[in-house]
C-alpha cells in the first residue's frame, strides 16, 4: 500500500521561473490495487514516479508504504521493496548475461548480494516454468545472453525481473510503448495475470486509452499535477475512450490535446 | 630468453587481470593504474630492503593499490568528477607519493631476500598468478560477482536490485588497482628493482594484452575471461620480444604497443559494423511491426 500526503514540487528555470508541478496532491494506492494513470505530455505522471522512486526530492509532503515513511530513504534502498519496468526494455536486463544469471540476480533483489553463489540453481526449475508459461521459448535459452534477445523478450523478461519477489509497489512507466502491437498486448495480459496473481499494488503510465481502460480496476487522470478523474469499478469498466476524452473536454474546455492520446 | 619472457607475461598478466575487471567489467577506463602499478612495486621495494617478510610487503602493496583505487572512485562519485580525469588525477598525484615512498627515484634490491630467492622463478610466478585466476574465476560467479558485472552493464539494474552502486563502483575500484599494485610488487621483485617510471604505459600495455587474448581466444567453454587476459599478456610479451629480435629497440616498444592496439581496435571495429548493421536491421523491422 503506498500514500502520498500533500505532495509539493516546484522546478526552477535557470532564469529563476517557477513550474509548480505538485500542489498539494494526495492519493492513495490500496491492496489489490492496479491503477493506470493518463493525462497529457507535462501533466506531473513521470515526475510522480521519480519521486516514488527517489531520482526526485519533493519539496514538502510525504510518502508511506505500509506507514512507513520512506520520503528521505536512498533511492537503491527504496528499490529494496519497489520495481519499475521502464518503456526501454534495456533498462530492465543486464544485456552481457544470461537469462539465468539475470533471473538469478532479480531473485535477490533486496537481499545482500555477498559471496555465495550466484546461480540460483534451486529455482531453476521454476524460472523454466515461468518462462514456458510466456510461449517465447525463452525457457530454452536460459544460458543465452539476454543482449541478444528481441526488445519484446527483453520486455518480458524485465516484467518477470521486477515482479519475481513480490514488490510491495510495481511501477509501469509505459512499458509497452516501444513494443509492436502483438507483443505489447502479450505484455500487458502477462503484466495482468502477475499483478493479479499475487496482488501487487501497481500505478501503471500509459498513453494508450484502450489500455488503460481495459486493464486494472481503477483509472486516474492527471491534469497539471491534479487528480481530474478518478474511476474504479463498474464505473470504470463502462468507460470508453471517447466518453473519457468527452469528460476530460468538459471538465478542462481550454485544452485541446485529444492527439496525445491514441485511441 | 623464451622462460624470461613467459614469466614477464605472467606477472603482468595479474596487473592485465585487475585492469580487466576496471575497464571491461566496470566499464571504466581507470588511468589510476599508470601510478597505482609503481605504488606496489615501491612499496615492495622499500618494505623488503627493510627487512619485512617478502610476502607481506606483497599483501601491503596490495593494500596501497586498493587505497589508490578507492580515492579515484571516491572523487569520481562523490565530486562528480569524469572516470578519466579521476583516475588521470589520482595517478599524478601517486607520482610525487610514489617518490616518496622510496625516498628516492630508484632502490635496487639484488642481493636481498625476495619472494624468488632459491625457489624456481616460474613455479611462484604460477603459482600466483593461478591463485589470482581462480579467486577472481569464483568471484565473478558469487552473488556479489554478479552485481559487479551487471554494473558495467546496466547501472539502472543495480540500483532496482537494492543496492548501493556507488560504494560497488568503489569496490571494484579497489579490487582492480590493488591486483595491479600486486603485479607491480612482484615484477620489482622479480626483476630486481622498482623504479619511479616503471608505470608509464601500464593501462595500454594491460589494454593490448586484453585485446590480444581476445582476438586469439574465443570466450566459451574451453576458454573463459581470465584465461584469455593471461594467454593475452603472455602473447603481448612475445610479440615484444619479437620486435626487438627484428632490429627495433627497446625505446620503440611503446610506439609499438599503442599502435597494435590501434591496429587491432580497428580491426575489430570493420567486423563490428558488419554485425551491428545486421542487429540494427532487426531492431528497425521490430519498430515498423
Amino acid at each position: 500500500m503506498l500514500k502520498i500526503n500533500n505532495l509539493n514540487k516546484s522546478f526552477h528555470s535557470e532564469l529563476g521561473s517557477e513550474k509548480k508541478v505538485f500542489k498539494g496532491l494526495n492519493f492513495q494506492l490500496n491492496h489489490g490495487d492496479f491503477v493506470s494513470i493518463i493525462g497529457s505530455n507535462g501533466a506531473g505522471k513521470s515526475t510522480l514516479l521519480n519521486i516514488i522512486m527517489g531520482n526526485i526530492t519533493p519539496d514538502n509532503g510525504n510518502l508511506y508504504v505500509e506507514d512507513r515513511d520512506f520520503t528521505n530513504l536512498a533511492s537503491y534502498k527504496r528499490n529494496t521493496f519497489i520495481s519499475k519496468v521502464y518503456q526501454n526494455p534495456a533498462l530492465g536486463t543486464a544485456p552481457s548475461m544470461t537469462i539465468f544469471e539475470n533471473l538469478s540476480m532479480a531473485d535477490n533483489k533486496g537481499k545482500r548480494f555477498n559471496l555465495t553463489l550466484g546461480l540460483n540453481r534451486k529455482k531453476k526449475k521454476n524460472y523454466k516454468d515461468t518462462l514456458t508459461q510466456l510461449g517465447l521459448g525463452l525457457e530454452k535459452q536460459l544460458d543465452t545472453e539476454v543482449g541478444l534477445l528481441s526488445g519484446g523478450q527483453r520486455q518480458c523478461l524485465a516484467l518477470i525481473m521486477a515482479t519475481l519477489n513480490r514488490p510491495k509497489i510495481l511501477l509501469l512507466d509505459e512499458h509497452t510503448a516501444a513494443l509492436d502491437p502483438k507483443t505489447s498486448q502479450l505484455i500487458m495480459e502477462k503484466t495482468k495475470k502477475i499483478v493479479e496473481d499475487h496482488e501487487i499494488p501497481t500505478l501503471m503510465i500509459t498513453h494508450n486509452l484502450n489500455d488503460a481502460i481495459k486493464y486494472g480496476n481503477r483509472l486516474i487522470m492527471l491534469h497539471e499535477g491534479k487528480i481530474i478523474l478518478d474511476f474504479a469499478g463498474e464505473e470504470k469498466q463502462n468507460l470508453t475512450p471517447e466518453k473519457l476524452l468527452k469528460i476530460f473536454h468538459t471538465k478542462n474546455t481550454s485544452i485541446k490535446d485529444d492527439e496525445l492520446f491514441s485511441l | 630468453m623464451l622462460l624470461g619472457t613467459i614469466e614477464q607475461g605472467l606477472i603482468f598478466a595479474i596487473m592485465a587481470l585487475g585492469l580487466y575487471i576496471s575497464y571491461k567489467i566496470l566499464d571504466f577506463p581507470d588511468l589510476t593504474v599508470d601510478g597505482s602499478f609503481p605504488m606496489g612495486a615501491s612499496i615492495a621495494a622499500i618494505l623488503i630492503i627493510k627487512g619485512v617478510n617478502p610476502i607481506l610487503a606483497l599483501g601491503v602493496a596490495f593494500a596501497g593499490g586498493c587505497l589508490a583505487g578507492f580515492i579515484t572512485g571516491y572523487i569520481h562519485i562523490k565530486f562528480k568528477i569524469t572516470n578519466l580525469l579521476a583516475g588521470i588525477i589520482v595517478m599524478t598525484g601517486l607520482y610525487s607519493i610514489n617518490l616518496r615512498i622510496m625516498g628516492r627515484s630508484n632502490i635496487p634490491l639484488f642481493g636481498v631476500d625476495n619472494i624468488f630467492s632459491d625457489r624456481p622463478n616460474l613455479l611462484i610466478i604460477l603459482f600466483i598468478v593461478l591463485l589470482s585466476k581462480f579467486s577472481l574465476d569464483y568471484l565473478l560467479k558469487t552473488k556479489f560477482g554478479f552485481s559487479l558485472r551487471a554494473l558495467g552493464d546496466n547501472e539502472t539494474l543495480v540500483v532496482s536490485l537494492g543496492i548501493d552502486e556507488k560504494k560497488l563502483k568503489i569496490i571494484g575500484l579497489m579490487l582492480a588497482n590493488g591486483l595491479v599494485a600486486l603485479s607491480g610488487g612482484i615484477l620489482a621483485q622479480y626483476q630486481g628493482f622498482s623504479d619511479i617510471a616503471m608505470g608509464t604505459g601500464t593501462i595500454v600495455t594491460g589494454l593490448a594484452s586484453i585485446i590480444i587474448g581476445e582476438s586469439v581466444l574465443r570466450k566459451g567453454k574451453m576458454f573463459n575471461v581470465t584465461t584469455i587476459v593471461i594467454v593475452g599478456s603472455i602473447l603481448y610479451r612475445f610479440i615484444i620480444l619479437g620486435s626487438l629480435k627484428v632490429g627495433f629497440n627497446a625505446s620503440d616498444i611503446k610506439l609499438i604497443t599503442a599502435i597494435l592496439t590501434v591496429g587491432i581496435m580497428a580491426f575489430k571495429s570493420k567486423n563490428l559494423k558488419l554485425t551491428l548493421k545486421g542487429r540494427l536491421g532487426g531492431v528497425f523491422q521490430n519498430a515498423q511491426n
